[in-house]
């Protein structure tokens, strides 16, 4: 597992990390345009509606882009090659993350490849959404 | 109200050096290319009644040269910070708020002499929702786009790496180039893998330099020593400052818009461009650029850059002077492509095309988070 830098949440994002440390991916949708969205803020980035819901993601996406890192970034030296993926969701936004459970290798990854959320535990209570192929073991 | 013709470049100039300089502080380099701007405009510091700049504070360069301004502009998004200095220089020169507009850029990115930080809060949202997942500056997040585009194009490796062998060629013929040295499609694609799929060829060069612009109103260029270049049309955008928040991963809005805004004060057809200049931190940043800006359709950068059409020789000149990726980059490389647009107009550029008339410089800011367009020419008819 990486040392990674770790979230500290604001008061706009908290119910997120909340979230997440009981494993539930909450993200938010706008009750004017029906709209979810991602990242999280009070309001709707697209009709500006501050009439919105947090609701708890099915946790399914994507791979809709990604890269495989090589030169790695400060603590994840021991950790390359790794993946920084875009995911679109199912339920629309994207969001980054890792990508895990399967070889760094493109060949495993087509663009459009099926996930879903798994969870790394980190210190001070947060928990990091990371995506690994739909239907393979944890 | 147009900016069209407004406003003229009439000093221009780089730092004595764009390679390696670690004996020159960051401010330095920005006074460095400001007096020899101002030198290459014949005027003093006491001339400038606007500092424009990116990166260090403008009242800290208004300070260091001795000059008490009348507007101050530190618009700093970036990259393409200083395309959008001049279309605000142009603008505050047409509304009077300053006379002589001097932008400077420095930048000491590779020995990090007196350099600004990049220093990130754990509570911000990149810090949030792009850090934790172990993303090293541009080279992993800048190239993210890339896959989608090959997804969703069939744009090939191959074609990736043309981009930086046509950009090789020009720095070929640049004396101040700092890669010069031939390479083929092979070399970029056995260079060190850096993120998949981008190789090491294919990222730009981290270097130590500045350059500097002097603008005045159109109808006083003719009194300085250099032939002037005029501002013909101009535009900016912003679209996002998370890569992961990029709405279409196969195309860069802000390019689009900040393309068409200067396309339209121009008032020219994109036939009508001469030469260009597309910033290109990555290989892919020039092709995104290309479709973006309306010079081919969507998806058809890759098989324009593999048949060497914008290299020497080819129908399309873009980045005659190496570009990031071979010239130098400083981290904010836009006032570079400036620089070389004011060259090949003036006719004094090291690979110097015949009957340059019309230059676009487009910049990008950040990882597509921001653009700036530049078009220029050397026809005070125009
Ligand atoms: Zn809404």
């Amino acid at each position: 597992m990486p040392k990674r830098p770790l979230p500290q949440p604001t008061p706009e994002t908290r119910e997120f990390w909340e979230g997440a440390s009981r494993r539930e991916l909450r993200i938010q949708r706008c009750r004017g345009c029906g709209r979810a969205y991602w990242y999280p803020r009070p309001f709707c980035p697209n009709c500006s509606s501050k009439d919105v819901e947090w609701f708890t993601a099915s946790g399914k996406g994507r791979l809709h882009t990604y890269v495989i890192v090589h030169r790695a970034a400060p603590g994840f030296q021991d950790w390359a090659p790794y993946v920084i993926a875009i995911v679109e969701l199912e339920e629309g936004p994207h969001m980054m993350s890792n990508v895990v459970g399967i070889e760094p290798a493109p060949e495993h990854l087509p663009v459009g490849l099926p996930l879903e959320v798994t969870w790394e535990q980190q210190e001070d209570g947060i928990a990091l959404p990371l995506f690994r192929p739909a239907g393979s073991t944890p | 109200m147009s900016l069209r013709m407004s406003a003229a470049v009439v000093g221009a100039a780089e730092t004595d050096s764009v390679a390696v300089q670690p004996d020159k502080s960051e401010i330095q380099l920005h006074a460095e290319a400001a007096l020899n701007a101002l030198a290459d405009a014949g005027m003093s510091k006491d001339d400038v009644d606007g500092v424009l700049c990116a990166g260090q504070s403008p009242v800290l360069v208004a300070e260091y040269l001795g000059i008490t301004p009348t507007f101050i502009d530190g618009t700093s998004v970036g990259g393409c910070s200083f395309m959008l200095h001049v279309r605000h220089a142009a603008a505050a020169i047409q509304a009077g708020l300053c006379k002589t507009a001097l932008i400077t850029h420095g930048q000491s990115g590779r020995s990090r002499v007196g350099a600004g930080g990049w220093g990130g809060s754990r509570q911000t949202l990149s810090g949030q929702f792009e850090e934790p997942y172990g993303v090293a500056g541009p080279p992993t997040r800048f190239t993210i786009p890339i896959l989608r585009h090959m997804h969703e194009y069939g744009t090939t490796h191959e074609q990736l790496a043309s981009v930086a062998v046509a950009t090789r060629r020009w720095a070929e013929r640049n004396p101040r180039a700092m890669m010069r040295d031939p390479i083929t499609v092979d070399d970029v694609l056995q260079s060190r893998m850096i993120a998949y799929p981008v190789h090491l060829l294919e990222c730009c060069l981290v270097t130590d330099g500045g350059g500097a612009l002097v603008l005045v109103a159109a109808e006083r260029a003719k009194d300085f020593p250099k032939r002037p270049v005029y501002v013909l049309g101009t535009g900016e955008s912003s679209e996002h400052s998370m890569i992961s928040m990029m709405h279409d991963f196969t195309e860069s809005r802000a390019f689009k818009i900040a393309g068409q805004l200067a396309f339209a004060e121009a008032g020219i057809a994109r036939k009508d461009i001469d030469h260009a200049m597309f910033y290109d931190a990555f290989a892919h940043t020039p092709m995104f650029a290309l479709e973006a800006l309306g010079f081919v359709g969507k998806g058809e950068s890759g098989p324009f850059f593999e048949a060497m059409r914008t290299a020497p020789g080819g129908d399309f000149p873009l980045n005659t002077n190496g570009g990031g990726l071979s010239y130098t980059h400083t981290g904010m490389y836009g006032m570079f492509a400036l620089q070389e647009s004011v060259r090949q107009l003036r006719g004094e550029a090291a690979a110097q095309l015949p009957d340059v008339r019309t230059s676009i410089a487009h910049g990008v800011g950040g990882m597509f988070h921001a653009a700036g367009t530049i078009i220029f020419t050397n026809d005070d008819r125009a």
